[in-house]
């Protein structure tokens, strides 16, 4: 096998296509796909659409989990971004303050997570509890407790409108995806992100600004968080503060670690994530359409997801080195990385 | 003489092809307190973790009381008689001082741990030791020092026979460490047998019986403190190869430069005494002293890894400030770090990433080196330095430790650096490396660097330097130039009475 044929033979690729297949299996008219009002419907076309919330939290993740950080708020800034987007269209304000509004909310978000773990030094995992708790609650505050629906075009159009033939949020999803491939890969940033991930005392010695980095990373976590709360507002027409983007959070991770980035930070792939989140709503989709009752849902995608972090795990790649010893070795434990002591042993 | 209470004799111990323990024999007697001394790296804590039963051992025989024991793991160890206390105390903080006591063995009354009798028992207990406190208190109410004789306290009654501290006055006052000394004193009284280990000879000589140096996993010798001066013990602890002193002087002739750098009363409240210190151009500066002394410390802080309480610095005539590293890369500032693997390289990155992350910081992440620059760059290195890897898309932690050191070195070469700072730049690398880098040290300041290097290995600091400064209780304590640079003379600064008292 070349080379480039190899690294298209990822186990994301394969799965997401044996779960494309599962699903033609089980319901002949998936991979069928129409046009009507120049517009394109078709079961694949809804995969893309209904996960690309998934998919935005997912890009920011990615960033996040490349530091070796996690971020569990992201669902709860989805629904403050809802809530503001909607209670400020509600009033009459136009559409670009509204989103800039928004957006500028899911960032300061980040900030705020990002400054908790960069400048307090605490563990991601309960930085970013505290406003996944408190978050739904800020949401709640804006809204006042109710469901605040609206009927501006404009950010429906976001939602469920389409463009070049294809649903908004599948052209929001792609366009994010391309940028922030390429701003991480284009510049140094992927490279700095990683290797803050990889030992953050080392990447300080050689200069990086570790703190502003990781602020920055946990703030366009959260823009992409409320990238997404807008799109999942805009579809429903409403902004629901108890359950837009439950447990989305758990999903976008999902989706990073199936993408292929280790929750031990370092390489990561945003493409790759994208991907994730699709085989992550393909089977959603998919236990939909062919007609099993929901709750089958969870059991077939617990079981699926076994199956993809199995073949990903060290231990297959262990086996494969020795089935395929031309390949490169398997990692090794990695250093553990304390923070930054003299081995004196001296008196601090 | 006494019957030994616990004897070691001809220990070995291997972890995969690494030798750490070589035929290492001691003696403890009833009643003593026996120093154990070595730099890092000797074997110390591994021989401890052998009579505490927290490794097993290759090869030799641990006798206590004459019999052979196997201790299988530190609570059979303790149970025989041999307690343990580290120097981060191993206690339970969110605890009380009762419960730390007594944990695992409450006594128990219609079988519920009896509280009440559990306080009592912790009081009394502590009273032996002169500490009268509240023990229902939580444990981290109290000071470290408490927290220790707590440790000591424990350890004592659960076994009895033979106490070993690991550093304990390491975070110790002076007063802390004269009870925690009046302590140690009764229970030798009482015939326990103690083993101390610490990087302060003062200490040695106020409280131990005997020492026992190790040196690179072998046993320099055992000798009553009275037999031994301070210089004799330094010499055990750092080696000595007197002999070819002279013929190894590479530095001695070197003229050094204008003035680069210069610290003035640069200081940090309990890592480093006020100090000055003027770093010229095509100068090695070199820094001796026995762990702890401070030289890790003061290289962080010219690096601007910790910022100094006060201080000002001067760099090529312009006033400068160190905030973060990056204020010194800014600077022409280099830092290799002792500890490689946590400070130094980044593992899962490549060979060329690792190289060129230094360089890409300084330019900012919106102007990324080429992918040809950087190939270039890291063949260049690759030749240059004879990193040996597989290529330069080998991720660096496949790379052994000499290696990995030369990557980080040419992480900074191609920064152009006016200013080297190496901490331990030969630690824990083959022969082969070692003289490389030496060489490469000698290279770098003909062609006009200035360099800083703190190094362990007196023969390599006598080898390169154009002054060395000489480190004590975090204090420069003394400087020689030329000439008077030899192994002896720099022994000798370092085993030199107080004079003054330490921060």
């Amino acid at each position: 096998m070349t080379r480039p044929m190899r690294s298209l033979v990822k186990p994301q690729f394969v799965a997401l296509a044996l779960i494309l297949l599962l699903n033609w299996i089980l319901f002949p008219g998936f991979f069928s796909f129409f046009v009507r009002d120049g517009r394109i419907y078709g079961s694949l076309i809804d995969v893309l659409n209904r996960g690309a919330p998934v998919a935005i939290l997912a890009i920011g993740m990615t960033a996040v989990i490349a530091t070796r950080g996690i971020d569990l708020s992201v669902g709860a800034v989805m629904a403050i971004a809802g809530a503001v987007a909607a209670t400020m269209v509600g009033d009459g304000t136009p559409l670009f303050i509204v989103l800039m509004a928004a957006l500028g909310v899911g960032l300061l978000c980040g900030l705020w997570n990002g400054t908790l773990v960069a400048v307090l030094g605490l563990q991601p995992i309960i930085a970013t509890l505290i406003l996944m708790v408190a978050g739904r609650g800020i949401a709640q505050t804006i809204t006042e407790g109710f469901i605040v629906t609206f009927n501006d075009p404009g950010l429906i159009f976001l939602g469920s409108g389409a463009m070049l033939g294809l649903p908004t949020p599948i052209i929001i999803m792609a366009t994010l995806a391309v940028l922030a491939t390429a701003v991480f890969r284009l510049t140094a940033l992927g490279l700095f992100v990683q290797s803050i991930g990889v030992n953050e005392s080392a990447s300080t010695y050689a200069g990086l600004r570790s703190r502003a980095l990781l602020i920055g990373v946990y703030a366009f976590a959260g823009f992409c968080a409320a990238t997404s709360g807008i799109i999942a507002a805009a579809d429903i027409r409403g902004a629901d503060a108890n359950n837009v983007g439950l447990w989305l959070e758990l999903d976008a991770i999902l989706a990073v670690v199936i993408g292929g980035t280790s929750l031990m930070g370092g390489r990561f792939s945003i493409p790759m994530s994208v991907v994730g989140a699709l085989i992550i709503q393909a089977m959603n989709t998919g236990i939909l359409v062919s007609g099993f009752p929901p709750e089958f849902n969870l059991l077939v995608k617990a079981a699926l997801i076994i199956v993809i972090l199995v073949v990903q795990s060290p231990l297959a790649g262990r086996i494969w080195y020795f089935v395929a010893p031309s390949r490169e070795r398997p990692p090794d434990d990695r250093p553990s990385r304390t923070t930054a002591t003299s081995a004196e042993g001296g008196p601090k | 003489m006494a019957e030994p209470l616990l004897s070691a004799a001809h220990i070995d111990k291997s972890f995969l092809d690494n030798k750490v323990l070589d035929d290492v024999s001691m003696d403890l007697l009833p009643g003593e307190v026996h120093a154990l001394l070595g730099e890092n790296g000797a074997g110390k804590s591994t021989l401890i973790k052998i009579l505490t039963g927290a490794y097993t051992h290759d090869s030799g025989t641990i006798l206590l009381e004459g019999r052979p024991v196997h201790p299988r793991d530190t609570k059979h160890a303790q149970e025989m008689g041999v307690g343990t206390v580290y120097q981060e105390v191993n206690l339970l903080p969110n605890m009380t001082v009762a419960e730390n006591l007594y944990i695992g063995r409450q006594p128990r009354r219609f079988g519920l741990v009896d509280s009440r009798k559990m306080e009592r028992d912790a009081h009394q207990l502590l009273a032996r030791y002169q500490l009268d406190i509240d023990v229902g208190a939580q444990l981290d109410t109290y000071s470290v020092a408490v927290q220790q004789i707590i440790a000591i306290a424990r350890a004592v009654d659960i076994s009895g026979k033979v106490l070993i501290l690991d550093e304990p006055t390491a975070s110790l006052d002076q007063h802390e460490v004269d009870v925690l000394f009046a302590i140690l004193g009764r229970l030798k009284a009482d015939g326990m047998a103690i083993v101390f280990i610490t990087h302060f000879l003062d200490q040695v000589y106020e409280i131990a019986d005997r020492v026992t140096v190790l040196r690179n996993g072998k046993r320099v010798g055992s000798h009553p403190i009275q037999d031994l001066d301070r210089m004799e013990l330094v010499k055990m602890m750092l080696g000595q190869a007197l002999e070819h002193d002279e013929a190894m002087r590479i530095g001695k002739a070197r003229q050094a430069g204008e003035l680069y750098a210069s610290f003035r009363n640069y200081a940090l409240s309990g890592k480093a005494a006020p100090f000055d210190l003027d770093l010229h151009k095509g100068e090695i500066v070199g820094v001796a002293g026995l762990l702890g002394s401070g030289r890790t410390e003061m290289a962080r802080l010219l690096f601007g890894i910790d910022r100094p309480d006060s201080g000002e610095l001067t760099v090529a005539g312009q006033k400068a400030r160190l905030r973060e590293p990056r204020d010194a890369v800014a600077l022409g500032f280099a830092f290799a770090p002792e500890d490689r693997k946590i400070d130094g390289i980044l593992g899962d990155l490549t060979v060329r990433e690792n190289i060129m992350i230094a360089l890409q910081a300084r330019q900012g992440w919106t102007r990324p080196l080429s992918q040809k620059a950087q190939v270039e760059m890291a063949d260049h290195f690759v030749k240059a330095l004879d990193i040996r890897t597989t290529g330069i898309e080998q991720p660096v932690k496949f790379l052994s430790g000499g290696n990995q050191q030369k990557v980080v070195l040419a992480r900074w070469l191609a920064t152009n650096p006016r200013l080297l700072i190496l901490d331990e730049p030969t630690r824990g690398i083959d022969v082969g490396a070692h003289a490389e880098i030496i060489r490469m040290i000698n290279a770098l300041c003909d062609q006009g660097m200035s360099l800083f290097v703190i190094s362990s290995e007196l023969d390599e600091i006598v080898a390169y330097s154009s002054r060395v400064l000489v480190l004590r209780d975090r204090a420069i304590s003394g400087e020689l130039r030329g000439a008077e640079i030899t192994q002896g003379a720099i022994m000798e600064m370092i085993a030199a009475q107080h004079e003054v008292q330490p921060l």
